[in-house]
């Protein structure tokens, strides 16, 4: 088996077209609803800086859901139980957590340190108990190491029902809080001033954390579960600052990564789902971080340029407008840009739109370079640089100091 | 169970297992003084798909390809959480988080599709590390340890670790004063001519190197724990730089020792003939010793303290 292989992607696309079977289009649709949750919750999670706390956390579900196995097994159930195993991960993760916390008031342990002890030492933990299970006479322990890498053909059709009305119910409960949420993740103090219960948000946002971290593990696995959460938002980060819009685009990332991961899981025999998904994931980011118009890589180049040749454009009118025979321009990239913008004619002498331009835009360079001169510190961030108008870019007492017409 | 097994089995895999926890330890000692502990848990994820690679392209698990892979993953991971950063203005927790488990999930893509030709590493031995495969079968009594011809085929693993940790203390005793000065007053050490940045470099490299060697034989996951659970705890028991490093040292030992044992004959004096995971066990004994040094340990536990608020 190939990435190559033709018949491999003829069923890749059969999957992602919805026609391998009704199971099969459940569980991609309900991790899908998953991937929008985790999207969705995951923002916050993102926005508090709780990233790397919720992958500690993650980590240190997997003792919980072998104990919880053994637990199954020592009642006597026959295979196992979903919701056991998913208690028992709550359980040891939120001891993970609290063991953290506790390493954490110490002197000399640092925050990051604390978090890899328990995450590496929570994870060996669970390897043992692994080990240990693998040795017994009963049945079900193979569908325990799905909960490492995810295995979204291993759950059944009403699993996957049940995860995306939870998940669904997640995003719910962000809508309806949302501005409650927004406030204390971006200014808790202000929040608190206004008298909300700053604490109670905090933890009811970090819970939605953990519950969508609980009930991803099966699909998505605990190794990378928190990619999940915290991937699609950084790359929705790349196109707004606009809480709602990152919010909702990191829903929109993260659906169509689960929706991809999950049918590529189906395609490709053996592919752990987790790392399909936070792969696919991962590409969203790679594609923001080039592409996103205002902060992508190629973006911010196009703009530089697009900069620098306005500021040529404008010393190029103010030489004009200081010495009407002196038009010639150097570099044949400004040459282009100037006949495009119209103001120089094939024969490369001022049009009459530049004669008419470079008062004005002698002006505007003056105003800028005596605002430059006189308090640097003053130009807002993002001004261009004797390109912007000068006199409704700066600050107004600026304007009036360098003597520009104040409004 | 017989000497002889004892030599092919257990002696080789308690020695690599003993190897693995010290290079890691040596290693995790400068990065948690340095308080750059979560560097070593991204690094252990990050360097995966550059194993990968290297293992594809050589077609073995020789050390060299694997840590020239590694070598350049960390390098493509530190560009794009630079990138991630700069552009998405995102906090450095963040970007680290994003890349790290974003490559860690493109190395088990590719181990899984890797595995189908060449089934020698799958993701199994990422997760749980493969100390059992670890043998030495020319070993075939005492005799052996002397005998240059059965120790030449002495297991891969074990040799590339031990030359390792001899090399890495090496330049840790070479190097000494130099870490001890950047790490703790940078400004001196500018002051003293020492390329802080360098040093720097160099304890980044050396933890990338100790996760490559040591994966095999404990996993990507567990090798975090011994990074960070042994100098931590020598964070709160030690006090002088020097024995800071010394018992962190001796921790790792002492992990090593303990969880080997409880793991391959624990079970056994239960009455249970099996074996545990041992490479798990190292992990756990090692966050046990750190639990107890933050409950007992005489400086700075929180006995201590609850005495000394009384």
């Amino acid at each position: 088996m190939s990435f190559l292989d033709t018949e491999i992607f003829a069923r890749l696309f059969e999957v992602l077209a919805l026609r391998a079977g009704y199971n099969a289009n459940t569980v991609i649709a309900g991790t899908a609803v998953l991937g929008a949750a985790a999207g969705t919750v995951g923002t916050f999670v993102f926005l508090r800086g709780r990233a790397l706390i919720s992958d500690a956390l993650s980590h240190a579900t997997l003792p919980g859901i072998v104990l919880a196995f053994l637990v199954g097994s020592a009642l006597g159930l026959q295979t196992r139980s979903l919701p056991l195993l998913l208690a028992g991960a709550t359980l040891s993760g939120l001891v993970g957590v609290l063991a953290m916390h506790a390493l954490t008031r110490l002197p000399r342990i640092t925050e990051d340190a604390a978090i890899g002890a328990v995450l590496g030492s929570f994870f060996g933990l669970g390897v043992v108990l692994l080990s240990y299970v693998q040795t017994l006479p009963v049945g079900g322990q193979a569908g325990l190491k799905t909960f490492l890498l995810g295995q979204a053909a291993a759950m059944a059709r009403t699993e996957a029902i049940a995860i995306a009305a939870l998940a669904a119910a997640t995003i719910v409960l962000v809508v309806l809080f949302f501005k409650e949420f927004r406030l204390v993740a971006f200014d808790r103090d202000f929040a608190a001033g206004m008298g909300w219960p700053v604490s109670r948000i905090d933890l009811g946002m970090a819970a939605l954390g953990v519950a969508v971290t609980v009930i991803g593990l099966q699909t998505v696995g605990l190794v990378l579960i928190v990619a999940l959460l915290v991937v699609p938002p950084v790359a929705a980060r790349f196109w707004s600052n606009d809480v709602k819009v990152v919010a909702s685009l990191a829903a929109i990332f993260g659906a169509l990564s689960a929706y991809l991961g999950a049918a590529a899981s189906y395609a490709f025999a053996s592919m752990p789902t987790g790392a399909a998904i936070v792969l696919a994931a991962g590409a969203f980011v790679i594609f923001s971080l080039l592409f996103a118009p205002r902060r992508g890589v190629l973006g911010v180049a196009l703009a530089t340029l697009r900069f620098r040749l306005d500021l040529l454009r404008v010393r190029w009118l103010a030489a004009i407008h200081t010495d009407p025979a002196r038009s010639a321009v150097s570099g044949a990239l400004l040459r282009t840009y100037l006949r495009i913008s119209g103001l120089i004619d094939r024969a490369g002498h001022p049009t009459a739109a530049a004669r008419r331009l470079a008062p004005e835009a002698a002006r505007n360079l003056e105003l800028w370079i005596a605002a430059l001169a006189r308090r640097p510190e003053a130009v807002p961030p993002g001004a261009r640089f004797g390109v912007d108008p000068a006199e409704a870019v700066l600050p107004r007492d600026l304007v009036a100091e360098i003597g520009g017409r104040t409004p | 169970m017989s000497l002889v097994t004892f030599l092919q089995i257990d002696l080789p895999a308690f020695l690599t297992a003993l190897f693995a926890t010290l290079v890691c330890a040596l290693t995790g000692n400068f990065l948690i003084l340095r308080r750059e502990a979560l560097l070593g848990d991204a690094l252990s994820h990050a360097v995966l798909p550059g194993i990968v690679v290297g293992f594809l392209i050589s077609g073995t698990r020789a050390a060299l390809p694997m840590i020239l892979g590694a070598t350049g993953a960390a390098v493509l991971a530190a560009v794009l959480v630079h990138f991630v950063r700069r552009y998405g203005r995102v906090e450095p927790g963040a970007a680290l988080g994003v890349v790290f488990t974003v490559m860690f999930a493109l190395g088990v893509v590719m181990l899984e599709q890797g595995a189908a030709h060449r089934v020698d590493l799958d993701p199994d031995c990422v997760l749980y590390g493969q100390l059992e495969t670890v043998i030495w079968l020319a070993a075939s009594g005492p005799s052996s340890l002397l005998d240059p011809a059965a120790l030449a085929q002495l297991p891969r693993e074990l040799v590339t670790l031990a030359g390792t940790f001899v090399v890495l203390s090496g330049l840790a005793a070479w190097f000494w004063k130099e870490i001890q000065i950047s790490t703790f007053d940078p400004e001196l050490a500018g002051a003293l001519g020492i390329p802080a940045g360098l040093v720097r470099f160099g304890v980044t490299l050396a933890a990338a190197i100790a996760t490559v060697v040591s994966f095999e034989a404990v996993g990507s996951i567990m090798v975090v724990a011994m990074l960070v659970c042994p100098a931590a705890t020598a964070r709160l028991v030690a006090n002088r730089y020097g024995g800071q490093l010394a018992t962190t040292l001796a921790l790792a030992a002492i992990a090593a020792v303990l969880g080997y044992a409880s793991a391959g004959f624990g079970p056994a004096l239960l009455g249970a003939p099996i074996a545990l995971n041992a490479a798990g066990m190292i992990a756990v004994v090692a966050g046990v010793l750190l639990g107890a040094a933050a409950l007992f340990s005489p400086r700075h536990g929180y006995l201590r303290r609850q005495a000394a608020a009384t």
